[in-house]
């Protein structure tokens, strides 16, 4: 995080670090259609379907990989609509910083609460 | 937002080369990220214990009450397909839009932004639909543990979505009475990632209330 | 560097450069830091005067000075006096008046949302107190337990009184916290590496990380108590499923980086103060800066420090001990190097170096039960006793309170224009660290007694008693203090340092506009103060349903709506 020499005109990111263009910014999209089309059929076979074939495949993992697969729409957002990789590092930096405290807030709660609901249930 | 401001942006140079307003909008981002990661957390907490207390409907098991009356499970993932699929291309159209901002093609700035407003307004309509239907079928804020946290997580979320859609028509008008030259363009960007972020948290609150059993 | 093809237009002139007016509309970063400190002294006298009264009550045993409820009331009110009204912005008034002349801003980076959160500090802190003209002041404790603070338990207007009033301050300090964030990491001036910024500075930049990432916690935590209260939810009801618990972890996944938010700085003063009187230059920039960092990484990792007697189960009780005391460590190095700093140098005896000494001394005790507290089954003891108060006390009070009253006799000059009595300031600074100790000294021992917290009265012939009566004797000591402070303050105003231009009854004016010079000062604005009202009232509206319903709710956020609208096209 050190600072570099001020540029002579640094407020239009836009034009120091080109973003993509339209071109791009279509083809992501149609990847993001397809993963929440892969969401919900992951939903439909890993559930409503879990008996036979793939769904049964499917039905033990269907959290990690609805997971994944938001994650990396995530991603995808982030990095090509949000110009984080285009931008400077400073802006991923502050972002995925954050990120990591709430993903630690989160797993940290869930982790403490499923304990203490296991217990409660071995108490009563 | 104003000339003035604007001017002045130009010609002081910052520390890290970064526009200060948009420094600003990340840092509230990343705060933004605790409070929904607060609040998803609570619906997590919850999720497991719902059933164990109490009076449904329940968002993917159906429940009979104890006088007899019947709830089938209250989630409509394919309402909501369309909705999520909807602010993802709300985030497509605005990009889009911003590109045309930057480049000076007012109409595809404009148009693409009609459509970004468009589809945010869809996605609220939808989720007033979607309570609206809950209520009807018996499932209020006060109901039980999923109406509560569903109520309040998605509540805050479509509430962010509604200041956005109002950021954005902000925006529109500028747009139209031609305040917003390529060397404004900022002033949407900053506008699309709030809107970009809100769509982000979407992509997090549908698979894991209304995916994940 | 900068290259001026734009030519500024000269700043407006303005028509009031003193008087109410300039002060209401003052977008100036030193005159917000004065506005903040004066209103937070008023709050930590506020909040001095509650403590005053319970010590009072505590002075015998079954005393009657003071109703139960009156009690719980005034212990509220001191504890989130204290932390929101007094110690933070008094911390506020610092960074607003000293980072950007330490970094060679201009200004901060949004000089009218400083002044937004000023103003929204203000209301938030009148209408916490205003509870008390309801006879309904807050009464469950700064850290509001769950389900305590449930319509079943709590039917007043107390709770109601807290919570909004929390959420309102809530604002004030994120707006804040994006506005110094931002200053520090953008506005420095050319050659002021982030590496070569004063401690102070990097204290407080961390500060503000802590803020914006613990503040949105705890307004989550408030929302789902508001949803219980207004709503009729039952996030924290366990009759119907919910869980107080949820509440404790919330609460304090804020509360404890809530703690290093007030004593980080502190820190940072100490670290100013300290090279100046000892004539030599701070030992371990490097070290101290990481220990900094370090300590407000960690400090995500250590709240359920708090809850160590709610049954989480050996796991969680030895994760959280154990980050508990590895936070011990960066804060050694950070002592260490204090001392490293003062050694072999040559003390200068002024009043700021006595509070920073007093302050290391006292830190290091506060810091000692701390790390008690980190070991669980000892903490079984402890917790809910007065030892933890003592704790507390000797970190926030002998922490934060000595190193910020050094950092205003140091920091006076350049503020008001005046100096300080060495005199007075010396029998101020003794008057005030005995008075310090034999209030809290005494608390260790009464704690390891068993004397409870949080309880208004206590039986004769357990022991407490001789204790209890040092302790209140030390808080009329510390009444004493203060005194000699404000005696200070008034005696030494009539006799200003150098010639100020007097205008309109002998004001300092507002800071003179460089005109050509290629600097555009931000020019005062009104929008802030209306928008900070209209934040209140969305606030205030929520609890004023029952009486006027949704459509005051929806009158107040168009009002606010119409003043961010008018704030954000105005011309800067």
């Amino acid at each position: 995080m050190t600072a570099h020499a001020p540029s002579a005109s640094p407020v239009t990111d836009a034009h120091e670090h080109a973003h993509p263009g339209v071109g791009t910014y279509v083809k992501v999209g149609l990847i993001l259609f397809a993963l929440t089309a892969a969401e919900v059929a992951v939903y439909e076979f890993g559930y409503e379907h879990a008996n036979a074939g793939f769904g049964a495949l499917l039905h033990p993992v269907v959290v990690p990989v609805l997971l994944a697969l938001s994650a990396l729409k995530f991603a995808l957002v982030a990095m090509f609509y949000m110009h984080l990789k285009q931008d400077s590092k400073l802006l991923t930096g502050v972002f995925v910083f954050s990120l990591a405290i709430a993903t630690i807030v989160i797993l940290a709660l869930a982790a403490l609460f499923a304990y203490h609901y296991t217990f409660q249930k071995l108490i009563h | 937002m104003s000339d003035a401001t604007h001017a002045l942006a130009l010609e002081h140079p910052t520390s890290t080369g970064i526009d200060t307003r948009k420094l600003a909008i990340w840092t509230f981002i990343g705060s933004e990220c605790l409070f929904f990661a607060s609040l998803i957390s609570t619906y997590l907490v919850f999720r497991g214990k719902v059933i164990q207390h109490g009076v449904g409907p329940f968002p993917h098991d159906p429940w009979t009450s104890p006088t007899g009356q019947h709830f089938d499970p209250i989630l409509e993932i394919k309402l909501v397909t369309v909705g999520t699929a909807l602010l993802l291309f709300s985030s497509l159209f605005v990009v889009i839009a911003l590109n045309g901002a930057q480049r000076n093609r007012r109409g595809q700035f404009l148009s693409f932004l009609g459509l970004t407003i468009m589809c945010g307004i869809f996605f609220v309509g939808m989720q007033v639909y979607e309570f609206t239907h809950f209520v009807h079928e018996g499932l209020k804020l006060q109901t039980n543990l999923f109406g509560a946290s569903f109520f309040t997580l998605t509540g805050f979320h479509g509430t962010h979505v509604t200041i956005g859609v109002i950021w954005l028509i902000t925006m529109f008008i500028l747009g139209v009475r031609g305040k917003v030259p390529p060397g404004k363009a900022l002033n949407l960007e900053l506008a699309a990632l709030y809107w970009h972020f809100v769509d982000v948290v979407w992509i997090v609150i549908f698979p894991v209330v209304y995916l994940m059993k | 560097m900068a290259t001026t093809v734009i030519d500024h237009a000269p700043a407006r002139a303005h028509a009031a450069k003193t008087g109410i007016w300039s002060w209401i509309t003052t977008v100036d970063h030193k005159r917000i830091g004065i506005l903040y400190g004066a209103t937070a002294f008023g709050f930590f006298l506020m909040g001095g005067i509650e403590a005053l009264l319970l010590r009072i009550q505590l002075g015998r045993p079954d005393n009657t000075f003071l109703s139960p409820e009156t009690y719980n009331q005034l212990f509220t009110m001191h504890g989130t006096t204290m932390i929101f009204l007094a110690v933070m912005p008094l911390s506020a008034m610092f960074f607003n008046f000293f980072i950007p002349l330490l970094i060679g801003a201009r200004d901060v980076a949004f000089p009218r949302l400083n002044a937004f959160s000023y103003w929204v500090f203000l209301l938030g802190g009148l209408f916490l107190n205003s509870g008390f003209l309801f006879g309904a002041a807050p009464n469950d404790g700064w850290f509001g337990y769950a389900n305590l603070t449930s319509n079943q338990y709590s039917p007043g207007l107390n709770v109601d009184f807290w919570m909004i009033g929390l959420q309102i301050l809530g604002i004030a300090s994120l707006a804040a916290g994006v506005n110094f964030f931002v200053t520090v990491i953008n506005l420095r001036a050319p050659g002021m590496k982030l590496m070569r910024m004063p401690v102070f500075v990097w204290m407080s930049f961390i500060t503000q990380v802590l803020i914006l990432l613990a503040f949105p916690v705890i307004t989550v935590a408030l929302i789902l108590v508001m949803f219980d209260r207004f709503f009729g939810t039952h996030f924290y009801i366990p009759s119907a499923g919910g869980d107080p618990l949820l509440w404790q972890h919330l609460f304090w996944i804020f509360g404890h980086p809530e703690v290093y938010i007030l004593i980080l700085p502190s820190f940072g003063i100490v670290s100013e103060i300290l090279p100046v009187f000892s004539r030599k230059p701070l030992f371990g920039y490097a070290a101290m800066v990481f220990s900094g960092i370090f300590i407000a990484f960690l400090s995500f990792g250590v709240w359920s420090h708090h809850m160590f007697a709610t049954g989480m189960g050996p796991i969680a009780d030895t994760a959280f001990s154990l980050t508990t005391m590895l936070i011990a460590i960066p804060t050694g190095v950070k002592i260490f190097n204090w001392i490293g700093t003062m050694w072999g140098g040559s003390i200068q005896a002024k009043t700021p170096m006595y509070f920073c000494v007093g302050f290391i001394a006292m830190f290091i005790i506060g810091g000692l039960s701390g790390v008690m507290h980190a070991s669980p089954p000892a903490d079984l003891q402890q917790t809910d006793t007065y030892f933890v108060v003592a704790h507390f006390h000797y970190v926030l009070f002998g922490g934060s309170i000595f190193a910020l009253t050094g950092g205003a006799y140091y920091w006076w000059p350049k503020m008001f224009g005046r100096m300080l009595s060495e005199k007075l300031g010396k029998v101020h600074f003794w008057l005030m660290l005995i008075g310090f100790n034999l209030t809290f000294f005494p608390m260790h021992f009464v704690g390891l007694l068993g004397m409870p917290r949080r309880v208004y009265t206590y039986p004769a012939g357990l022991g407490f008693d001789i204790y209890n009566q040092i302790e209140t004797a030390g808080a009329f000591f510390l009444l004493v203090a203060f005194l000699v402070f404000l005696w200070n303050i008034y005696v030494t105003w009539r006799n200003p340092l150098w010639e100020t231009k007097r205008q309109h009854g002998g004001r300092l004016p507002e800071p003179a506009r460089v005109s050509g010079a290629g600097i555009h000062m931000p020019n005062p604005s009104f929008w802030p103060v209306l928008a900070a009202a209209g934040v209140t009232a969305v606030f205030v509206s929520l609890m004023l349903l029952p009486k006027l319903g949704p459509a005051g709710v929806v009158v107040a956020v168009l009002f606010l709506f119409f003043s961010v609208f008018k704030w954000a096209f105005e011309p800067a």
